[in-house]
This record gives structure tokens, C-alpha cells and sequence, in this order.
């Protein structure tokens, strides 16, 4: 329970500092959301009504509070733009997000694990070296890049895939999946590397214990020894890095997601800020804090499953 | 009158590490026999190769590890080297137990232990879950743990040291092995539970009419627990003998050398420890002559240039390395 206790605290905390800093920065900003609600042509005088009728000739810290006000209420605000809700916003723009993820990390695993074992079972062996080579090419390359080759081969060419477009699931769960595979599988190009490299490193080491000479002076096979002994003790730095990424995709994939016209939760970020909405800027900034902060828990929690001694110690790792 | 056929035999056998452009010898043509439900007792100073020495028996060697001919291991008869991977990993476990040195990292700390024991058993004799836990009370009783049906849930970290050798204990004897290799197995434990462990290993092994390689760096551990001690320095043999008739008559330096390392309880309270001067040698840069020769106070100039070979002492199979050996009888 104070595990639990502490990390809300945690969570109020950081929602505090991160929506301060934002809303610091959005009123740095020379231009103001009149100019954008207003439009191109609109007077001075136009900008100054709406400034007055949006509100935004309170202090900066005003504003803050107010809407500070609001969100304990569970009120986002209203885009100042589109005069949407801006929890409705978040709320259409959140599935494409969470499915692009979702996929998006499932393939990582699919190959980040595999490719960990068997390269650490057999260090420096010509699979080791041509997935590390593999990898570390892969890394070097920008995702929009591989995205691009991705769409030009399987999209337009091959007409596997839709080239851009998102199919929400309501239109089916097939072409929803077509809609998101060329996306996840650009994110997962570049993550699957970093996955395997940490889980295979750690899995050398873990290689190198005593129990593993004893499991294989029980006898048992290969897959035994790899899946069933070593495979657990050896993803601390794993589970790690997969909490940071997935934290890091639901507002960072917004280069993709805009590729790919994905309407997704990056997508309206980066619209709101270049709007100067801040309204709809703080609400995503919100959700990706409480993604954070939430996912940064299942992984302490997760520390846990994974190994009884910490289990004992109340979260020690955590 | 003809020996039955041994159990195991150990012949020339060499293993090899490459370490960039230079070879290290672990093992350096080591021949021994060890007959069914006897025990050899291996003593030696650390790096002198008994570790490697069990690990080749089990076929554990790092991988980059050679083992030129002509050196074999036959196990029951069988050339072990002959075997595939597969089938050598089928004795292992079933036919030859192990137990290692430390058991704070022998057991996996992420897995209960009532799981590490069955596992061999679930593997090797394809019992059930409920058989091979029903099996597993059975042996954790056998090696002394009182209160099996609760410690059985328990993980590593929950059990004391001495307790968790003794569940390594049972791991190792889960399939009725012929041959437990127990490699220095109460190094890492409390003095207290030292003795414990190896009457539970002698005693075990009498029941079980198993042979058994028992490891140490102490020839105290050894003496009364072997049937026949071999002392390894620098990857071979030097001095073998029934344990007894060591005792009686060491005729290598170094094993008197081993022998006098050991503290004794009559010794005066702030006695100095004695330990063996110099360093043990450069595997990869073995000398010509006898390896143990720079440390030796007897060495003489035919010492480092010629190799003593293994020779018989010709009284109760006591063979031994050494061109000046202790003369019979002096205990100086």
C-alpha cells in the first residue's frame, strides 16, 4: 500500500511540474492562439477581441490556475481553435495511438527476444555478428527514412498495405491491421535493436552463473536452459527499456504518425502547439505525464513477478 | 584375480584453452580409475585444475576448450567422447550428478526450489509433476532438510547456505546417479556445516553404492572420506595414493606442502599460517623441467630441466612425481 501511496504522490508531482513547464513555454511564445483562431486576414482589433473573449489577457499564472481548476473537475478545457471539448479530442485521437503502440511493440518483442537468446547463447557466432551489424545499420537510419522505403516496396509497389490512411476498427479488424502495419513495423525497425542489444548483454552475463553450469550438468537442452532459466533472471534492463519505450511512442511517434496520417495523439499535439492551443496542448501533455508515470509502475510492479527477492524487499528496486 | 571393470576411467586426458596465440594447459594428461561406489578424493591448490577437471568428466568445458588425443573418459564402459551431444547430455544429470562449490549462486534465485529439484526427473525419467514432487519430499528428507513440505516453496534466497548445498545435494541425486562429482562442496560454507555436508555426502554415497569425486583444496576434508586421494598441481597428477597410505608416507614436497597448510587446532594461538611460497605456475608457459621446481626447497638442477614422470612407488599403488622424493618415513 505504500508502494502505492508513494508513486501517486509521484504521479501528482511530476503531472504538476510537467504542465507548469509547458505552460511556461506555450506563453514564451511571440504569436498568441488569437492570431490562429482569428485568421490571416483579421485586424488588430479582431485579434484583441478574441484575445479578450478567449480569456488570454490574464497573467500567465491566472490562466495556469485556472485551468488547473478545471482539470480537478475533470474539465480539459475547450480547443481555443476548434472550440472542440479537448478530452473528446484526446479521446478520438487515443485509439490509433494505443493500436500503433500496442503492434508497434509486439513486433519488437517478436524479434527483439529471439534474436537476444540465440545471440547470447552463441556470442560472436556469425548470426551474433550479422544481427548486430543488422541492428546497429537499422538504428542509424531515421524510422521515416525506413518508413519511406517500407511504403515505396509494400505499399506502392507490391500493394500489400495501404501507403497512407488509418481504418479504425470499427471498419474491420483486417484492414484496421493493414491500416497500422507499415507505421508499427517503421517504429519497431529502429526499437527491436535496442531491446536486443540490452536483453542480450544481460543474458551473457546471466550465462556466465553457476546455476546455469548446474542446469546444464542436470542435462537439460539448449531451449530448456535459454527459456526456462536464464531467460527471466536476465530481463531487468529489458522491462526497463520497454516501459521507456512505450512511455516514449505514445506522444514521440508523431514523425510517423504524420507520415502516415495516422490520427493520433502525437498528431494533435503537435497541431495544438503549432496553433498555440494551449488548452489542448496541456491535455496531451497530461495524458503523456499519467502514461509515464502509470507505465513506470507496472514496471516496478513488474520487477517484482520477475524476481521473488525483490518481491520481499516491498519494491526495493522501485 | 581380474578388478571388475571401473566405472570411470580417465585416460591422457588433456584439455586445452586457446588464449590469443598461446595455449593454456589445464589439464595436462591426467589418468585415473574409480571403481563403482568408491570415492577418489582430488586435492590440490586453486588452478591446479580440478574444476576443469570435473567439468570435462561432465562434458562442461568452455566451448573454445580442446581436448587432443589421445585422451579418453570412459564411463561405464562407454568412450564418452564418442557420444553425441545429445546422448552425453543424457547421462548427465541421470547417470553422473553434480554438485558445485558455492550454493548461493548454484540454484537459480528466480525459481522455487521444489522446481529445480523435479526437473531432472520430469527431464530424464519423463515423471510427472506429481510424481517428481511426491520424489522430490522424498529426497529433500534423505539430505537432511526437516519441514520438506513447506521448505519445497521456498526460493533459494529464503534458505540458509548449508540448507541450499544440501537441496543442491538432492538435485544431484534426484536420478540415482552412479557418479556424483562433488566439486569443493563446502568451500563457500560455514565451518559448522562443513563437516555436516560431507557425512551427509559419505553417508549418502554408502546407501547409494554410488561413486563419488570428491574435490577439495584441504587435505584435512579428504582424509577418512577417500578411498584414494590424487593431488593435481599445475593441470596433472602428481601424487596418488589410498588415502590412508598418503597420510602415512607423502612422498611429494607439495603434498606435504598441502598437508602443513592445514591450521590445527593444537597449533600455540597467535601461530602464523603456513602457505606454500611463490605462485603456482603459468599454465600457458609450463617449464621444461617439474613445474613445481621454483617453489621447491629441494629442487636440484635435473628438476628444471627434466619432467619427472608418474612413477610407483612400488608399495599399495602409491605412485608419485618427483625426482628427490620425502624419504619414507621422515616427517620433515
Amino acid at each position: 500500500m505504500r508502494f502505492v501511496g508513494g508513486k501517486f504522490l509521484h504521479l501528482i508531482v511530476v503531472i504538476l511540474a510537467v504542465t507548469a513547464l509547458t505552460f511556461a513555454m506555450l506563453d514564451l511564445l511571440p504569436a498568441s492562439a488569437a492570431y490562429a483562431v482569428a485568421g490571416a486576414n483579421a485586424s488588430a482589433h479582431d485579434i484583441a477581441a478574441i484575445q479578450e473573449d478567449l480569456g488570454l489577457g490574464d497573467p500567465a499564472l491566472v490562466r495556469y490556475g485556472k485551468w488547473l481548476a478545471g482539470v480537478l473537475r475533470g474539465d480539459l478545457g475547450v480547443s481555443l481553435v476548434s472550440g472542440q471539448p479537448v478530452a473528446q479530442a484526446i479521446v478520438s485521437h487515443l485509439p490509433a495511438t494505443v493500436e500503433l503502440v500496442v503492434l508497434a511493440q509486439l513486433f519488437t518483442l517478436l524479434v527483439a527476444v529471439p534474436v537476444g537468446l540465440l545471440s547470447a547463447w552463441r556470442v560472436d557466432s556469425r548470426f551474433d555478428r550479422f544481427c548486430s551489424t543488422l541492428g546497429f545499420g537499422l538504428t542509424s537510419i531515421p524510422s521515416f527514412a525506413l518508413a519511406m522505403v517500407l511504403v515505396y516496396f509494400l505499399a506502392l509497389k507490391l500493394k500489400w498495405f495501404p501507403a497512407v490512411g488509418y481504418a479504425p476498427l470499427s471498419a474491420g479488424v483486417w484492414p484496421n491491421l493493414k491500416s497500422l502495419f507499415l507505421p508499427a513495423v517503421s517504429l519497431a525497425l529502429v526499437e527491436w535493436v535496442i531491446l536486443m542489444r540490452v536483453l542480450r548483454s544481460e543474458l551473457i552475463a546471466t550465462l556466465q552463473e553457476d546455476f546455469i553450469l548446474l542446469a546444464r550438468a542436470k542435462g537439460l537442452p539448449a531451449w530448456k536452459i535459454l527459456l526456462q532459466h536464464a531467460l527471466r533472471p536476465s530481463l531487468f534492463g529489458a522491462l526497463t527499456v520497454f516501459g521507456l519505450q512505450v512511455g516514449n511512442l505514445i506522444g514521440g511517434a508523431v514523425i510517423v504518425e504524420q507520415l502516415f496520417a495516422l490520427p493520433g495523439v502525437g498528431r494533435l499535439l503537435l497541431a495544438g502547439i503549432f496553433a498555440q492551443d494551449f488548452a489542448m496542448v496541456q491535455g496531451c501533455v497530461l495524458l503523456i505525464a499519467v502514461a509515464y508515470v502509470a507505465i513506470n509502475f507496472l514496471v516496478d510492479a513488474g520487477y517484482g513477478l520477475l524476481d521473488p527477492r525483490v518481491r520481499r524487499g516491498g519494491f526495493a528496486r522501485g | 584375480m581380474r578388478e571388475p571393470l571401473p566405472l570411470l576411467v580417465v585416460d591422457k586426458l588433456s584439455v586445452h584453452l586457446p588464449c590469443g596465440d598461446r595455449i593454456v594447459r589445464a589439464i595436462d594428461e591426467v589418468s585415473f580409475t574409480l571403481q563403482r561406489g568408491q570415492t577418489l578424493a582430488l586435492v590440490g591448490e586453486s588452478g591446479s585444475g580440478k574444476s576443469m577437471l570435473c567439468r570435462a568428466i561432465m562434458g562442461l568445458v568452455p566451448g573454445r576448450a580442446l581436448l587432443p588425443a589421445p585422451g579418453r573418459i570412459v564411463f561405464a564402459g562407454q568412450d564418452l567422447g564418442a557420444l553425441k551431444a545429445s546422448e552425453r547430455a543424457g547421462l548427465c544429470g541421470r547417470r553422473i550428478g553434480m554438485v558445485l562449490q558455492d550454493p548461493l549462486s548454484a540454484l537459480n534465485p528466480v525459481m522455487k526450489i521444489g522446481r529445480q529439484i523435479a526437473e531432472p526427473m520430469r527431464h530424464h525419467l519423463g515423471m510427472s509433476r506429481d510424481q517428481a514432487r511426491e520424489r522430490s519430499f522424498e529426497l529433500l528428507r534423505a539430505v537432511g532438510i526437516a519441514q520438506a513440505e513447506t521448505r519445497i516453496d521456498c526460493y533459494p534466497h529464503q534458505l540458509s547456505g548449508g540448507m541450499r548445498q544440501r537441496v543442491v545435494i538432492a538435485i544431484a541425486l534426484a536420478c540415482e546417479p552412479q557418479l556424483l562429482i562433488a566439486d569443493e562442496p563446502t568451500t563457500a560454507l560455514d565451518v559448522t556445516v562443513q563437516a555436516d555436508i560431507l557425512d551427509l555426502l559419505a553417508r549418502l554415497q554408502q546407501e547409494r553404492n554410488m561413486a563419488m569425486i570428491l574435490v577439495s583444496h584441504n587435505l584435512g576434508v579428504v582424509a577418512g572420506r577417500a578411498h584414494e586421494t590424487a593431488v593435481m598441481y599445475a593441470g596433472r597428477i602428481v601424487e596418488q595414493a589410498p588415502t590412508d597410505e598418503l597420510f602415512a608416507r607423502m612422498r611429494m614436497r607439495y603434498t606435504r606442502a598441502l598437508f602443513d597448510a592445514i591450521p590445527r587446532l593444537d597449533d600455540p594461538a597467535q601461530a602464523m599460517l603456513t602457505a606454500i611460497g611463490g605462485q603456482s605456475p603459468d599454465l600457458a608457459a609450463l617449464p621444461d623441467g617439474c613445474s613445481f621446481a621454483p617453489r621447491c626447497a629441494r629442487a636440484e638442477a635435473r628438476c628444471s630441466d627434466q619432467a619427472p614422470t608418474l612413477v610407483s612407488d612400488g608399495h599399495a599403488r602409491h605412485r608419485y612425481a618427483c625426482w628427490f622424493p620425502c624419504a619414507v618415513g621422515a616427517n620433515t
